[in-house]
């Protein structure tokens, strides 16, 4: 064999080579892991969940399909109306005071203050520790015999003559709850805020300073507008959060006093695994999915308007 | 079993000498646990069985250490192998429901009171092994044989282990100052005591928060003792009625005398304010008494603890109950036998009743032989304890033993209709009538 007859030939590719050459089997190939993963760890609970929502499953038993059944009952449930209600005040006014406050802590540090990398990681703590453990601590200082805010009080400065009941009746009860809770929401805002802040290049800020605009100029023309997409983003997670809150309200109050302070989150565990009622318990879960995606949509798009992202006025 | 080998022949003979030793047992019984004779039932091992068991985690070590040294003497006399697995309290129900769901998991389940009735037909037949130890150590107590038998029948279903009860955990000091030899048993002398406890500074608590133990104790105490009771025995709702009624306004009454807080105590609660002395009364299991007892700087407190039955008995009828160790087997087991043995070997005397000692009164025992035990002897303060199986009312008294039962007492319907009423929220109509809703909506769930 010379050069004139010698052909090019390739070695034929082998089966598998070929396979993997096959571009519909490759994309399958490499999806697997990802999908395989949200299929068997979100979309199959959440799936799950919402089926059991329309049948009557109790803990051991299996439940046949009841339809709308659960939700029907739940509408004319005045314990479970109430801690919609009560989901919502709940999530409004923690939020708003969780906000209020992280983002006056995210000025403050923004600042140039001594130690400032300590102080930032000191903040941290309230987010960093279980929220059980700190449920637990709130608990503690929430005592009607223990409370260390009725032992200042009464027995060291002697301004009353009687405990503290926080969470004896409901409205203490509800508003104990929501200290405890911005307590613990502070931090996020706080930081993830910080960081908003200083993405924003000082030297707006100098030039504002040259033209004369008082702090709170600066504050409303720069920094509320320029801090907005992320604000957006973090607002919808702490309303995710709060909405769908449990640990603080199951630790201190158990939903108590007498279901004044459940939320949905706490009444949907109360009845769906002590009591058993599996069924009845997914629909109240369920039930917190269209306010959810509601809250997410209205938080995203309201707050993230593209005209206050770019600084002009909102019109 | 299809085929014998040696070794499998000399495991049968093992459980058979087991049987026979078994049926020897007064002689080798603990001392002072009288027995009749009684012929246990034939549980021929199966080969190479191995069991698993699972219960609730030790409240004091000794509960796991005997509990183990007993498990390694059966494993020593029959070869069977057996390991014991403890789960969290709160989490055995969720394990007993997989199990009952998937027939796969333990074998043995020493679990909570109401589970083997919810998963009755998920276990095995218990009554030829019950009416055994029954008949050799003086009969079932009423409660643990409420809990043993499936409801309405002769059947036994699972064999009950212990009874944790309650009891009135109070100061006698304080008690004896306001002229009170002891708590008295009758409702309206028991009010005036807590009146006169209260102006002298020293209040009585029960708890009335969302707790499961002591919430649903002080609820169901005082709906019983003023004859109410939530169901009858076909599980049509009764709560609405004047009995109910009656309750509700002395509890508000015996409200008024409470130490300030008690709508939203826990279950640590009324055991933190006892030890801390700031009552002088309250219901509890017999942990406060030896957490005082084993702490030298509470050991004055311990020394003037005493306890009592709760108030309201008519005659020997106390408005009480207790919390059940029940023991079952699933059929899923491929060693029922073993399994049987295994929870035979358990109740036996000389391997229960160490455990009973060692236990300090936590669980008492469901076979009445044992009230003769040293256990009640070794501290006659804890002596109303060792009555637990002897309590005539149960969760979801009088109906049957159900998930709709264990559902009112898990969203605390009682505890809430009692605290709506004590904190003035509403009138003992209005809440035995939601109360009524409320346990009709659960019983009508549970049943649809």
């Amino acid at each position: 064999m010379d050069a004139s007859t010698w052909v090019a030939k390739r070695p034929e590719p082998t089966a598998l080579a070929r396979l993997f050459d096959y571009k519909p089997f490759l994309i399958a190939v490499c999806l697997f892991p990802a999908v395989g993963l949200l299929m068997a760890f979100l979309t199959y609970p959440l799936g799950l969940g919402v089926y059991l929502a329309f049948t009557d499953t109790q803990i051991g038993g299996n439940g046949k399909w009841v339809g709308l059944e659960n939700f029907i009952d739940l509408m004319e449930d005045p314990i479970f109306l109430q801690s919609v209600w009560w989901t919502f005040v709940y999530t409004a006014i923690a939020t708003v005071g969780k906000f209020a406050l992280g983002l006056w802590l995210a000025l403050l540090l923004n600042d140039n203050i001594p130690f400032k990398s300590a102080i930032r990681a000191i903040i941290l703590l309230p987010y960093i520790v279980p929220t059980v453990l700190s449920a637990i601590a709130w608990w503690w200082i929430y005592d009607p015999q223990f409370s260390i805010i009725s032992y200042v009080v009464v027995d060291q400065l002697g301004l009353r003559d009687k405990y503290y009941d926080f969470l004896g009746e409901p409205w203490p009860a509800r508003w104990s709850l929501i200290v405890a809770n911005i307590w613990r929401g502070i931090p996020f805002v706080a930081i993830t805020l910080l960081a908003g802040l200083q993405t924003i290049s000082p030297s707006l800020y100098e030039a504002a300073m040259l033209d004369g605009a008082t702090g709170w100029q600066r504050f409303r023309r720069i920094t509320a507008p320029l801090l907005m997409p992320i604000l957006a983003i973090v607002m919808t997670f702490s309303v995710l959060f709060t909405f769908t809150d449990f640990q603080l309200v199951y630790a201190i109050t158990r939903g108590g006093p007498i279901n004044s302070t459940h939320l949905m989150a706490t009444l949907a565990f109360q009845r769906g695994i002590p009591a058993g009622q599996l069924g009845e318990g997914a629909a109240i879960a369920v039930a917190m999915i269209p306010f959810l995606v509601f809250a997410t949509l209205f938080s995203y798009y309201a707050l993230g308007n593209r005209k206050w992202q770019q600084g002009s006025d909102n019109d | 079993m299809d085929r014998f080998t040696r070794r499998d022949a000399f495991r049968m003979g093992a459980g058979a000498a087991l049987g026979t030793a078994a049926l020897a047992g007064e002689a080798s019984a603990q001392a002072g646990i009288p027995t009749m004779p009684a012929t246990a039932p034939s549980l021929p091992l199966e080969a190479g069985a191995t069991i698993r068991v699972i219960r609730p985690t030790k409240f004091v070590d000794a509960d796991e250490t005997v509990w183990n040294e007993n498990q390694a003497k059966f494993i020593k006399a029959t070869g069977v192998q057996v390991r014991t697995d403890y789960v969290g309290w709160e989490d055995i129900r969720a394990q007993v429901a997989v199990a009952a769901r998937t027939g796969a998991g333990p074998d043995v389940v020493a679990g909570w009171a109401a589970d083997p009735h919810l998963y009755y037909d998920k276990i095995l037949d218990m009554t030829d092994l019950a009416e055994y130890l029954g008949k050799k150590y003086g009969g079932w107590g009423p409660l643990p044989e409420r809990f043993g038998k499936r409801f309405g029948t002769n059947n036994w279903i699972s064999i009950p282990m212990g009874c944790g009860g309650g009891a009135l955990v109070y100061r006698k000091k304080w008690i004896n100052e306001v002229g009170y030899a002891a708590p008295p048993n009758e409702l309206d002398r028991f009010l005036d005591m807590a009146r006169k406890l209260q102006k002298m500074g020293k209040p009585i608590g029960f708890a009335l928060g969302n707790a499961q133990g002591d919430g649903n104790g002080t609820a169901n105490w005082l709906l019983w003792a003023h004859g109410g009771y939530q169901v009858d025995e076909k599980g049509a709702v009764t709560i609405n009625r004047k009995e109910t009624i009656e309750a509700l306004k002395y509890g508000a009454e015996l409200y008024k005398t409470f130490i300030p807080g008690t709508l939203s105590w826990l279950d640590p609660s009324n055991n933190k304010a006892f030890i801390s002395e700031e009552i002088s009364l309250t219901g509890n299991g017999v942990s406060v008494y030896f957490v005082l007892k084993n702490d030298p700087k509470t050991a004055a407190i311990a020394m003037d603890t005493q306890h009592a039955r709760l108030p309201g008995a008519v005659g020997t009828r106390y408005p009480e109950t207790a919390n059940v160790l029940n023991a079952m087997v699933f059929k899923h087991t491929k060693f029922p036998n073993a399994a049987k043995a295994f929870i035979q070997f358990m109740m036996e005397a000389d391997q229960y009743d160490p455990w009973l000692t060692k236990c300090l009164g936590y669980w008492a025992h469901p076979l009445l032989a044992f009230d003769k035990s040293q256990a009640w002897e070794s501290d006659p303060k804890i002596l109303p304890y060792r009555d637990a199986q002897k309590m005539p009312y149960w969760i979801g008294y009088k109906g049957p033993i159900s998930a709709a039962s264990g559902a009112v007492d898990a969203e605390y319907v009682m505890v809430q209709m009692f605290a709506s009423v004590c904190s003035g929220q509403a009138t003992p109509q209005d809440a035995a009538k939601e109360a009524e809703r409320r346990v009709a909506r659960i019983y009508r769930r549970a049943a649809g």
